[in-house]
């Protein structure tokens, strides 16, 4: 399964500058261990030490939240969209 | 595109706004220089300004701020701005009553005396235009051209009317299902204003998705890359509250709960008074406040939680309504670390709010208003708020943008034909 992955400005030091990269895996989980391998030092940024997805990331499959579906081990279809967000945005 | 966002930053490090002195990780303490940055780039947690805050004679500092403008220009000293902040076009906000409430008190059970700091009287009739000023100087020194915001409505206005004032261009994201008062109060300033087909937390995704991409380029987003800077405004809100008070803690504030962001600022602000001499230490509890339908934090503090499941919203209250509060957990660390707690209210229970308020101290919320008097009240019963203790509670919006709350249970007495007899029939006399 091939996805294409928004990587915010802030992690876009591991990806030569590019804001989009394409990354192969069926769940969410298996995507970013793909971007380690391609850009390495990536997950580290996303995953906390215990591998849970850090607080203030938010991670999108096509238009979900990764939360309100299976966390890091939602679905990603052939051609999904990808989306890392820092969520300290917004608000009053 | 990632080079030239750094080299914002650079740049942006030569900028000097005051007495702050860079930027700092709540999470991981990492250091950064002041720019239009808000995330840590090694922990994304929330970035916030640091400070050399002044250390003189604190006598001297209240003089100092007793003499300045009637404004939140008055504590520059405390604030990411620039010296001459007051010379600058702004919409000079803050400086709103605080108002004793006894018949509100009186209704409540509460002894220990009840006030209501009403941020309605500012300029676009919330407290959005605290934050937005300092978000407006810091998008002057960062030398964007345009001011945009993702909004439930209030920050909507408040950044279209600053950036009039103040010289910018404006281009503001809503969702497409917002209060009409909200609307056409963005609107009406005339610059661009969007609606987007979903919640709030959509239109927040792509603002942030915006940001990094090149269409965002020059574009300063205040609560996504000046939220930092813009942050900080709502100190000024803990500042007048005790200056106010004669330069007393309150016991006891109660904060409406949407991002936490002002819950946050309110406690760095005590915090600040107290380090720098300006107030006597003495504890004080922080409650917060949100609506059943949108209740992500309460329901966390109340389930011991220290981590925030996001929720769906679906509340008349639609200020609050964020269902994936940014600073969510650290509002439970701070209602819990000064012995407060956070609480909500239902839909019904907001209208009935607003009306008590309006009812016993002639001031007419907005549904976040009646959020924070509902859930004052609902403590309260509780016994989780003391009565015999000094309290604060926010009002952080006019009524008049959100009349559909009240509206359809809200109208005439009677309607009559213009005589003495039908007035008379109808038992209004006495």
């Amino acid at each position: 399964m091939s996805v294409k992955v928004r990587i915010p400005t802030i992690l876009r030091t591991y990806t030569g500058g590019d804001s989009e990269v394409t990354a192969e895996g069926g769940t969410l989980s298996e995507v970013i261990t793909d971007l380690e391998k391609n850009h390495q030092g990536i997950a580290a940024r996303v995953l906390d030490d215990a591998g849970k997805l850090r607080r203030f990331v938010n991670v999108y499959v096509n238009d979900d939240d990764v939360r309100f579906e299976q966390g890091l081990e939602t679905l990603t279809p052939d051609g999904a969209g990808v989306s890392i967000i820092p969520a300290v945005a917004g608000g009053c | 595109m990632a080079a030239q966002a750094v080299e914002v930053t650079e740049n942006a490090s030569s900028v000097t706004l005051g007495p702050a002195v860079g930027l700092s990780c709540r999470e991981c303490g990492e250091r950064f220089p002041l720019g239009p940055i808000f995330a840590c780039a090694s922990c994304f947690g929330p970035l916030e300004v640091a400070y050399e805050l002044p250390d003189g004679d604190p006598e001297q500092l209240r003089k100092q701020i007793e003499a300045g403008p009637h404004n939140i220009w008055r504590y520059a000293p405390l604030l990411p701005v620039p010296a001459d902040v007051a010379e600058k076009p702004n919409l000079n906000p803050g400086f709103t009553k605080l108002v004793k409430a006894d018949n509100l008190a009186r209704e409540l059970g509460v002894t220990g005396g009840l006030y209501v700091k009403d941020d309605s009287g500012n300029p676009t009739h919330s407290f959005k235009d605290r934050v937005v000023a300092i978000a407006v100087e810091a998008a002057r020194a960062f030398g964007f051209t345009t001011l945009s915001c993702s909004s439930t409505g209030n920050l909507a206005g408040a950044v279209g009317a600053a950036a009039r004032r103040a010289g910018f261009r404006s281009c503001v994201f809503i969702p497409h299902d917002l209060e009409a008062g909200k609307v056409v109060m963005a609107a009406v300033y005339g610059g661009d204003l969007v609606g987007i087909e979903g919640n709030y937390d959509d239109v927040n995704r792509f603002c942030s998705e915006l940001i990094g991409d090149p269409l965002g380029e020059g574009w300063g987003f205040v609560n996504v890359n000046l939220r930092p800077y813009y942050g900080e405004g709502s100190k000024t809100l803990a500042y007048e509250i005790c200056e106010q008070l004669g330069w007393e803690l309150p016991d006891q504030i109660v904060i409406p709960v949407a991002s936490g962001s002002q819950l946050t600022k309110i406690d760095k602000g005590l915090k600040e008074l107290i380090a720098l001499g300006l107030v006597e230490e003495k504890p004080y509890r922080i409650y917060g406040a949100q609506a059943e339908g949108c209740s992500p934090v309460s329901t966390a503090f109340k389930a011991g939680h220290d981590v925030v499941r996001p929720q769906k919203p679906d509340t008349i209250a639609k200020s609050l309504a964020i269902g994936n509060p940014a600073d969510g957990p650290y509002v439970l660390d701070i209602a819990r670390r000064t012995g407060g707690a956070v609480e909500d209210v239902n839909d019904e229970q907001v209208v009935d709010a607003i009306k008590l308020l309006a009812r016993t101290e002639g001031i007419f919320a907005e549904t976040a208003g009646g959020v924070t008097v509902g859930v004052t009240k609902k403590l309260l019963e509780e016994g989780l708020l003391d009565p015999t203790l000094s309290t604060v509670i926010l009002n952080t919006g006019d009524g008049l943008k959100t009349l559909d709350a009240v509206a359809p249970t809200t109208g005439p007495t009677a309607t009559i034909r213009p005589s003495l007899d039908a007035f008379r029939s109808a038992g209004l006399a006495s």
